[in-house]
C-alpha cells in the first residue's frame, strides 16, 4: 500500500486562480519525495490538503490508508509535520513544547518524556531545550521543529520547505536526520523545497508543480536524463574573438546564459560534440582558456519544462493565502 | 497512533501554556496591572471635586472609582487572550496545535485560562492598591470573593470575545482595534458619575443600556454599599450573558478559522 | 531620492509622506480622530454635572471648559501617534533608507515634526467643528481664541518631539507605551475636571508645578478673554521645545550610529 496516493486534488481559492490544479501523485512507504517548485506553485497548498489543514475543492488523496477528507483524525494520528517557518512559541522552552505536543496527543508523561530526549538527544536539542525558544537560532528551530513532529512516531513525515534561511550547515545536518529517518526507521518523507540541490541530494523521486499542476515527476536521474543534454562553456583565450567563439559554438547547439568572458551553448548531440567543436576552434584560430563541460542539473529539467529557472521565478504572492 | 486525550487533559495542557507565556510576558503584565492603578489615583484626585455634588453618594471619590481598575482590567483580558491567539495564527502555532487531536473547545477554554489567570493577578493587585489607597469592601469578605467571581466570569467572557476577533481576522492589529471600542464603552457608562448625576440626555441614555454600566454598579456596589441582591444579580446576569455571548462568537469563529477535516 | 535634494525639499518629502500614509490609511487617521471625541464625549458630556461643584465658574460653561482640554490633548496625541509612525518606520527598514539618503538628518526630524502638524491640525479642525455642534461657546475675541488655537498647534511640537526621542532611541513598536503612557500621566495631573482651584491634596501641589497646567489654564483663559497665564504658558512651549529638542536630536544621534 503506496504511504500517499493523490487522485486529481485541486484546491480553488475564492479570488484568484487555482492553487492547486488536478494533481496525481504515488508515494510509496518509506521513501522520500521532493516535491519542488517556486513560490506561489501550490507547494504548500498541497502539503495543508494532505495534511488535513484544508479541505480540497475535490479529489481525492489517501495519506497512511486514510482519507484526508472522510477520516481527518486518522490521518493526523500517522503524520507529523514541520510547516513552513518553524512556528513555536518563543516564551516557551524547548522541553515545554515538547510536552504540549504530547499531551495533546495524549502520549502518557514517562512516554513524553523518554521519547522527547531521545528525539532532543538525536536532533542535538538536548541541552539547548531547557531555554525558551526566543533565543534559539534558525537552525535551532527547525531542529526543535523536526523532534517535535516525530515526537508521536508518525509513519508519514511532512517537511514543508524545511531549510529555507538555513546556513550550510544546519541543512547539511537536516538532511542528513531525513535521509536516516527514511533509510533507518522507513518513514515516508514529503518534502517540498525550493531547492534543487535538496531534492537532488535527498529525494528517491521529485514531482515538478509550476502553476498548480505537475510538469513533470521521477528520480532525479532519469529527469535529467529525459533532458539528456550537456552543456559546454568556453572562454577564448583573447577576449577580441569572444565574437568568433560565439559565431563557431553556434553550429553545435543554442546559446545559454555565459559569463562575460565567455559563451556557453546546450550540445546538440551531447558530450559526443566536444571535439569537432575543439577542432572547430583550433581551424578558426581561437585559443581556448578554460572549457566547462555541464551535465544538466534539476534547474535544466525546470527550464525545460516551464520555460523559466527556478531560481528568482517565483512571483511575489503568497501560497494558501485565503481568500 | 494515539488516541484522543480527555477534555480536561487538553485544556490542561493548552491552559498551562497560556498561563506560562502570559506571566512570561513582563512587558505586558506590569503596564496592564500599573496603568489602571496609576489612572484610578490621578483621576480619582482630579474628580474629588464631585465628592460635594448634591446627590453623590456618601463615599470618597476614590471608593467610587476603584471598581474602574476591574474595567480596565476586563478590557486588557480582551485584548491579551485574543492578541496572544491571533499571534498564533499569524506564527502557524495553531496549525501545530491543529494536527494534533486537540478539539476547538479544548483550543478555546484552555486559552481562556491564561485570561483568567491574568484577570485573577490584576485584581488582586487593584484590591490591594484599593485598601493601601485607604478604600474599604463595605460587603466584607464576602464582598471581596464576589469581586473575583465577577472577575472570572468577566475575563472570561471579555476574552472569548477577543479570541473571537482573533479567530475571525487571524490579525493581531484587528484585535488591538477592540481596544478603543472597548474604552468607548467604559467611558460612555456610570463609571465616573452615578446615572442620576448624568445631565446630558443622550449620554445617560447610553450608559443607562450600556451592558458595562451594570457590571460597574454591581462590583461598585459591593465596595461603597454592601449587599445589594438587585443590583448584585443584573450585574452577575449580564456578566453572564456577555460569558455565553462571547463563548458563542468564539465557537462560531473557530468553525471558520479550523478548517481541518 | 537624490543627493542633491537640500534640507528644505526633505523636510517636505517626508511630511508629505507621512501625511498621505495617514490620509490613505483609514486605520491610522480614524483612531486619532475618534480618541478625542470619545474624550469630549466622556468628558463634555457624562460630567457636565460638574459644573454645579460649589466654586466652579467658568463663564462659557462645562462643554467649552472641557473642549480647551480635549483640543490640547488631541494636539499633543497627534505629536505622539507621529512617534508611532517613525517607529514602525524603523521596524519596516524605511527610516534606514531615509537616514542613508537624507543629507542633513535634522530634516528627518523636523519632516516628521511637521507632519504631526499636519495632522494635529486636521484633528483640531475636527474636535472643533463637532464641539461647535456641541455647543461650544467661543467668548474671547477673535485674537484670543486665534492665539488659543495657536498654542494648541504648537504644543503638539511637544508631544513629537517627545515621541520621537523615544521612537529614534528604541527603533521599535514595542516602546509605544512609553511614549504615549507617561505623556498621558503628565496630562491627567492637570486641571483636567475642574479649574486649578478646586482641586486640593496631592494632586493640587502637582498640578501647580505641572506645565501642562499653564497650557490649559492660558486656553481656557483665552477661550473667555479673560486674564490668564498666557505668557507663561508661551513661556512652557519656549522651553519645554527647547529641552525635547536636544532630547530627540541626541535621540537622532543614537540613530544614526544604529
Amino acid at each position: 500500500m503506496p504511504a500517499i496516493e493523490v487522485h486529481a486534488l485541486t484546491r480553488a481559492f475564492k479570488k484568484g486562480p487555482r492553487a492547486v490544479d488536478g494533481i496525481d501523485l504515488t508515494v510509496d512507504e518509506g521513501e522520500i519525495y521532493g516535491f519542488l517548485g517556486p513560490n506561489g506553485a501550490g507547494k504548500s497548498t498541497t502539503v495543508l490538503m494532505l495534511t488535513t489543514l484544508l479541505p480540497p475543492t475535490s479529489g481525492t488523496a489517501l495519506v497512511a490508508g486514510f482519507d484526508v477528507v472522510k477520516d481527518g483524525a486518522r490521518v493526523r494520528g500517522a503524520i507529523g509535520a514541520a510547516l513552513q517557518e518553524a512556528a513555536l512559541d518563543r516564551f516557551l522552552t524547548g522541553w515545554e513544547h515538547v510536552r504540549l505536543q504530547g499531551a495533546l496527543h495524549g502520549m502518557s508523561r514517562s512516554d513524553i518524556e523518554r521519547r522527547g530526549g531521545e528525539l532532543l538527544d538525536r536532533v542535538g536539542m538536548r541541552e539547548a531545550a531547557s531555554r525558551k525558544v526566543g533565543g534559539y537560532s534558525g537552525g535551532m528551530k527547525r531542529r526543535l521543529d523536526l523532534a517535535l513532529a516525530l515526537l508521536h512516531r508518525p509513519r508519514v513525515l511532512f517537511l514543508d520547505e524545511p531549510t529555507t534561511g538555513l546556513d550550510p550547515q544546519s541543512r547539511a545536518a537536516l538532511w542528513n536526520e531525513v535521509a536516516r529517518l527514511s533509510r533507518d526507521e522507513g518513514v515516508t518523507v514529503f518534502l517540498t523545497t525550493q531547492y534543487l540541490e535538496e531534492a537532488d541530494a535527498l529525494a528517491g523521486r521529485v514531482g515538478i508543480i509550476d502553476h498548480g499542476t505537475i510538469v513533470a515527476e521521477g528520480t532525479p536521474t532519469a529527469l535529467k536524463a529525459e533532458i539528456g543534454r550537456a552543456s559546454v562553456e568556453i572562454e577564448p583565450h583573447e577576449a577580441a574573438r569572444l565574437a568568433d567563439l560565439e559565431r563557431t559554438l553556434a553550429q553545435f547547439g543554442t546559446a545559454i546564459a555565459a559569463p562575460a568572458t565567455g559563451a556557453a551553448i546546450r550540445l546538440d548531440a551531447g558530450v559526443a560534440d566536444v571535439a569537432p567543436i575543439v577542432r572547430a576552434l583550433d581551424a578558426e584560430g581561437i585559443r581556448i582558456h578554460q572549457l566547462r563541460l555541464r551535465e544538466p542539473t534539476l534547474d535544466d529539467v525546470f527550464l525545460e519544462k516551464t520555460g523559466r529557472t527556478l531560481q528568482g521565478s517565483g512571483d511575489s504572492a503568497t501560497e494558501g493565502d485565503e481568500a | 497512533m494515539n488516541g484522543s486525550p480527555a477534555l480536561a487533559l487538553q485544556v490542561g495542557a493548552i491552559g498551562w501554556r497560556s498561563v506560562r507565556r502570559t506571566l512570561r510576558q513582563p512587558a505586558t503584565i506590569i503596564p496592564a496591572i500599573a496603568f489602571p492603578i496609576i489612572m484610578l489615583f490621578v483621576t480619582s484626585a482630579g474628580l474629588r471635586a464631585s465628592e460635594s455634588l448634591p446627590g453623590f453618594p456618601s463615599v470618597s471619590y476614590f471608593d467610587f472609582a476603584l471598581v474602574i481598575t476591574f474595567m480596565q482590567g476586563a478590557i486588557f483580558a480582551t485584548a491579551g487572550a485574543g492578541t496572544d491567539l491571533a499571534a498564533d495564527i499569524e506564527s502557524g502555532f495553531l496549525d501545530r496545535l491543529a494536527l494534533t487531536p486537540m478539539s476547538g473547545a479544548g483550543l478555546v477554554i484552555g486559552q481562556l485560562g491564561g485570561a483568567v489567570v491574568f484577570g485573577v493577578l490584576q485584581a488582586t493587585f487593584y484590591l490591594a492598591a484599593g485598601l493601601i489607597g485607604g478604600a474599604t469592601i463595605a460587603a466584607g469578605v464576602g464582598g471581596v470573593l464576589m469581586i473575583y467571581a465577577m472577575v472570572i466570569v468577566m475575563a472570561i467572557g471579555f476574552g472569548a470575545i477577543g479570541i473571537a476577533a482573533a479567530l475571525r481576522t487571524g490579525s493581531g492589529e484587528a484585535v488591538q482595534g477592540l481596544f478603543p471600542i472597548m474604552f468607548t464603552l467604559l467611558f460612555l457608562s456610570t463609571v465616573n458619575l452615578p446615572l442620576d448625576l448624568i445631565p446630558v440626555d443622550w449620554f445617560r441614555w447610553i450608559a443607562t443600556v450600556n451592558p458595562i454600566s451594570f457590571l460597574i454598579d454591581a462590583i461598585r456596589s459591593l465596595i461603597i454599599t454592601g449587599w445589594e441582591p438587585s443590583v448584585l444579580l443584573v450585574g452577575f446576569a449580564v456578566a453572564l450573558g456577555i460569558m455565553v455571548l462571547g463563548v458563542a462568537l468564539a465557537a462560531v469563529a473557530l468553525r471558520g478559522r479550523l478548517l481541518r477535516t | 531620492m537624490t543627493r542633491r535634494r537640500g534640507w528644505t525639499s526633505a523636510v517636505a518629502g517626508i511630511a508629505s509622506r507621512q501625511t498621505r500614509v495617514l490620509l490613505k490609511s483609514p486605520a491610522l487617521l480614524i483612531p486619532s480622530l475618534l480618541f478625542p471625541m470619545l474624550f469630549f464625549a466622556a468628558l463634555a458630556g457624562g460630567l457636565a454635572e460638574l459644573a454645579r461643584v460649589p466654586g466652579f465658574d467658568y463663564p462659557a460653561g462645562y462643554t467649552s471648559f472641557q473642549f480647551v482640554f480635549v483640543l490640547f490633548q488631541a494636539s499633543m496625541f497627534g505629536g505622539v501617534f507621529t512617534g508611532f509612525a517613525a517607529a514602525r518606520d524603523f521596524e519596516s527598514g524605511f527610516a534606514r533608507r531615509l537616514l542613508l539618503a537624507v543629507p542633513h538628518r535634522s530634516a528627518i526630524l523636523v519632516g516628521y515634526v511637521v507632519s504631526a502638524m499636519v495632522r494635529a491640525a486636521i484633528i483640531m479642525a475636527f474636535v472643533t467643528v463637532v464641539a461647535l455642534l456641541a455647543g461650544l461657546d467661543l467668548i474671547g475675541s477673535p485674537l484670543d481664541v486665534g492665539l488659543l488655537f495657536a498654542l494648541a498647534l504648537l504644543s503638539n511640537i511637544l508631544g513629537s518631539l517627545w515621541a520621537l526621542g523615544i521612537a529614534l532611541r528604541f527603533r521599535t513598536m514595542n516602546v509605544a507605551p512609553l511614549m504615549q503612557v507617561p505623556f498621558f500621566v503628565l496630562l491627567f495631573l492637570a486641571p483636567v475636571y475642574v479649574p486649578l482651584d478646586l482641586l486640593s491634596g496631592w494632586i493640587r501641589e502637582i498640578a501647580d508645578v505641572n506645565p501642562v497646567t499653564f497650557l490649559l489654564e492660558a486656553g481656557r483663559a483665552l477661550l473667555v478673554g479673560e486674564a490668564g497665564p498666557v505668557g507663561t504658558a508661551w513661556l512652557v512651549i519656549l522651553i519645554g521645545g527647547i529641552i525635547l529638542g536636544i532630547w530627540s536630536l541626541a535621540a537622532l544621534r543614537s540613530a544614526e550610529r544604529g
